[in-house]
């Protein structure tokens, strides 16, 4: 027992330095292509393989497809913009062909408004996600959302450079 | 590294976790005095032996920082009276000081002490405030402190005074995966911070029952988030709300027998009733828009809340008992966080205008707008009891940052931690 609270405070103490020293790692003036999980949190999409057979290679590109993972957004909007449309479609794709794969769809927002103000945003725009997936006949039991609002930024930085990247929808494969 | 020392260290940390680790601590600076500030001694008092705290300094410090007065520092005094009967007027009048404040720290024979002060008034030479203070032990010393320093604050400028208080804050350190929040509860003068809860998702929302016994807050676990009571005295934490989708924005009513909170599962975010003790739930509002961030009026008949229903979120008040809610802001491009003051004469909240996201103050109905901070992220406003200073947060040279700042705009306060941010803050009711 006391030995568990010792390691309990050992991770806890690894997990403060790690976190102290993970501090500015991110350089929110680096540029980041778009349509690439920044955030540092779990992308679980798995990699290509490299075996050679029509099958396999379908099966590649379509994981290929499911890399793009994220779906930004405009200020204070849930519209899912025209060239995110394919993001969307892929995991609809994916999701009917699979029907026991499950997403979640992690809503974010930019720091400016309040927090509660801006779990409800991000709640609006994974909702936007669904009822696109939804309507591209993927089963609504394949899906659970969630909000952060900005509470799980993907780029530190307070400007539009950081912000854009931070309005966002992640889709997690679980 | 030898087992031994890892050992130390390992239990350095186990205590850290009750008290929260140094970075934790809030350092506090005077950004911005009040001219007018009145001239006051705090005069070192006589302290039994077993006492640590320099009780005139934490009274001294309570002062000065609220602005509202100026310290004689020690070197200047010229005599150091501990009882009205030491005390010669003369000296204290010509160095412009009218108020005295001297004292002792007694054993009150049954392991406790007695905190015994006078405020003296040099014109008249005579004790106009004399009070003895009973101090259960050591660890209570600077609570009777802090009551010192309500009462002379109370007595000088007919305002309640607000240091025998508590505020509660979110740290959070770290980024990613490597983030952790921290729930904290401090002292007013961000001293004795204490771990209430702690979370590698985020914590959120903190609000004080009337009785200031109990916290409501937002945490997420596994994927989901809930609102969470925790009782002090005990440490207990209940789950008392998670539905699916958003539990969000918990405040206790005046009386504190009621909790108003949002919750989206039966659609969108919407603002919810229900007793404390998770009965009588009821969807007070029921709109496609965002409603969110409630607040009571102070009678409790009304609450107060963010709506994006009109394109923007704007600031709306609805009877509780329901009906069709009146829009309340109109300038700038959007309005959040609404609270009412304490006397219900104005509002409280943070205002969006040429991208600058600032805190303000409107006089109810429909008056004036006071902007009170200048941006340009700021956020969390919240009333110290007796309403005359607001606890913000904002974005600081090094992260999420506390500011206080008077209703009038004269004095500002900052208080930030060495690293992480500092957000979220609630203060606590007046021990009643």
């Amino acid at each position: 027992m006391k030995r568990n609270k010792f390691l309990l405070a050992v991770g806890v103490l690894t997990a403060l330095l790690l976190g102290a020293c993970s501090h500015g790692k991110h350089d929110s003036s680096a540029p980041v292509p778009v349509n690439t999980n920044t955030s540092g949190y779990a992308d679980t999409t798995g990699g290509a393989n490299q075996l050679g057979n029509a099958a396999e290679d379908a099966r590649t590109a379509a994981e290929r497809a499911l890399t793009n993972n994220i779906v930004y957004f405009d200020y204070d909007s849930s519209v899912i913009k025209e060239e995110y449309k394919s993001v969307v479609s892929a995991y609809a794709r994916y999701l009917s062909a699979n029907p026991a794969a499950k997403v979640r769809l992690e809503g974010h927002t930019d720091e400016r408004g309040s927090r509660e103000y801006n779990i409800g945003l991000g709640e609006r725009r994974a909702n936007a996600v669904r009822d696109a997936l939804t309507a591209a006949g993927v089963t609504p039991a394949q899906i659970a959302v969630i909000s952060y609002g900005k509470e799980r930024p993907a780029v530190e930085g307070h400007d539009e450079a950081a912000w854009s990247q931070n309005r966002r929808v992640q889709i997690i494969r679980l | 590294m030898t087992m031994l020392k890892s050992l130390s260290a390992a239990l350095a940390l186990l205590l850290a976790l009750v008290i929260a680790p140094a970075q934790a601590q809030l350092q506090i600076t005077v950004t911005n005095g009040d001219v007018g500030a009145l001239p006051i001694a705090i005069v070192p008092f006589t302290q039994v032996g077993s006492v640590r705290v320099d009780v005139a300094q934490v009274v001294e410090n309570d002062l000065v920082r609220s602005g509202r007065f100026r310290a004689m520092s020690r070197d200047e005094m010229r005599q150091k009276p501990n009882q009205p009967a030491q005390f010669d007027p003369a000296p204290w009048r010509s160095q412009g000081t009218d108020n005295v404040v001297v004292g002792q720290v007694l054993d009150d024979g049954k392991g406790g002490y007695v905190a015994r002060f006078f405020l003296l008034d040099s014109l008249s030479g005579k004790s106009v405030v004399a009070y003895d203070i009973p101090v259960r032990g050591p660890e209570q010393m600077r609570y009777a402190a802090h009551q010192i320093a309500d009462i002379v604050y109370e007595k000088l400028l007919g305002l309640p005074g607000y240091f025998n208080t508590k505020i509660a804050y979110v740290s959070a350190q770290g980024l990613g995966y490597q983030r952790t929040y921290q729930l904290i509860v401090a002292d007013s003068d961000g001293e004795q911070p204490r771990v209430i809860a702690t979370s590698r998702e985020t914590l959120m929302s903190p609000n004080w029952s009337p009785d200031r016994k109990q916290l409501v807050y937002v945490g997420y676990e596994r994927g989901r988030s809930a609102i969470y009571l925790h009782t002090l005295a005990s440490g207990q934490v209940r789950k008392l709300v998670s539905e699916k989708g958003i539990n969000g924005s918990p405040v206790f009513s005046p009386d504190g027998t009621k909790l108003a909170f949002v919750l989206s599962f039966e659609i969108n975010p919407d603002i919810y009733v229900m007793d404390v003790s998770g009965g009588n739930r009821r969807r007070l509002t029921d709109h496609y828009g965002i409603d969110t961030e409630p607040a009571w009026s102070p009678d409790g008949s009304k609450l107060v809340f963010t709506s994006d229903r009109s394109g923007r979120p704007q600031i709306y008040e609805i009877s509780v008992a329901g009906g069709e809610p009146t829009r309340l802001t109109f300038q700038g491009s959007q309005n959040l966080r609404p609270s009412y003051a304490p006397d219900g004469k104005s509002l409280l909240f943070v205002n969006v205008d040429g991208g600058r996201q600032r805190i303000a103050l409107q006089d109810l109905p429909g008056g004036a707008l006071h902007l009170l901070s200048n941006g340009p992220l700021d956020e969390g406003p919240s009333f110290a009891p007796g309403g005359a200073v607001i606890i913000y947060s904002s974005q600081g040279p090094h992260g999420r940052q506390l500011e206080t700042v008077s209703v009038d705009g004269r004095v500002r306060l900052t208080m930030r931690q060495a690293t992480g941010d500092v957000q979220e803050p609630a203060w606590s009711p007046l021990l009643k």
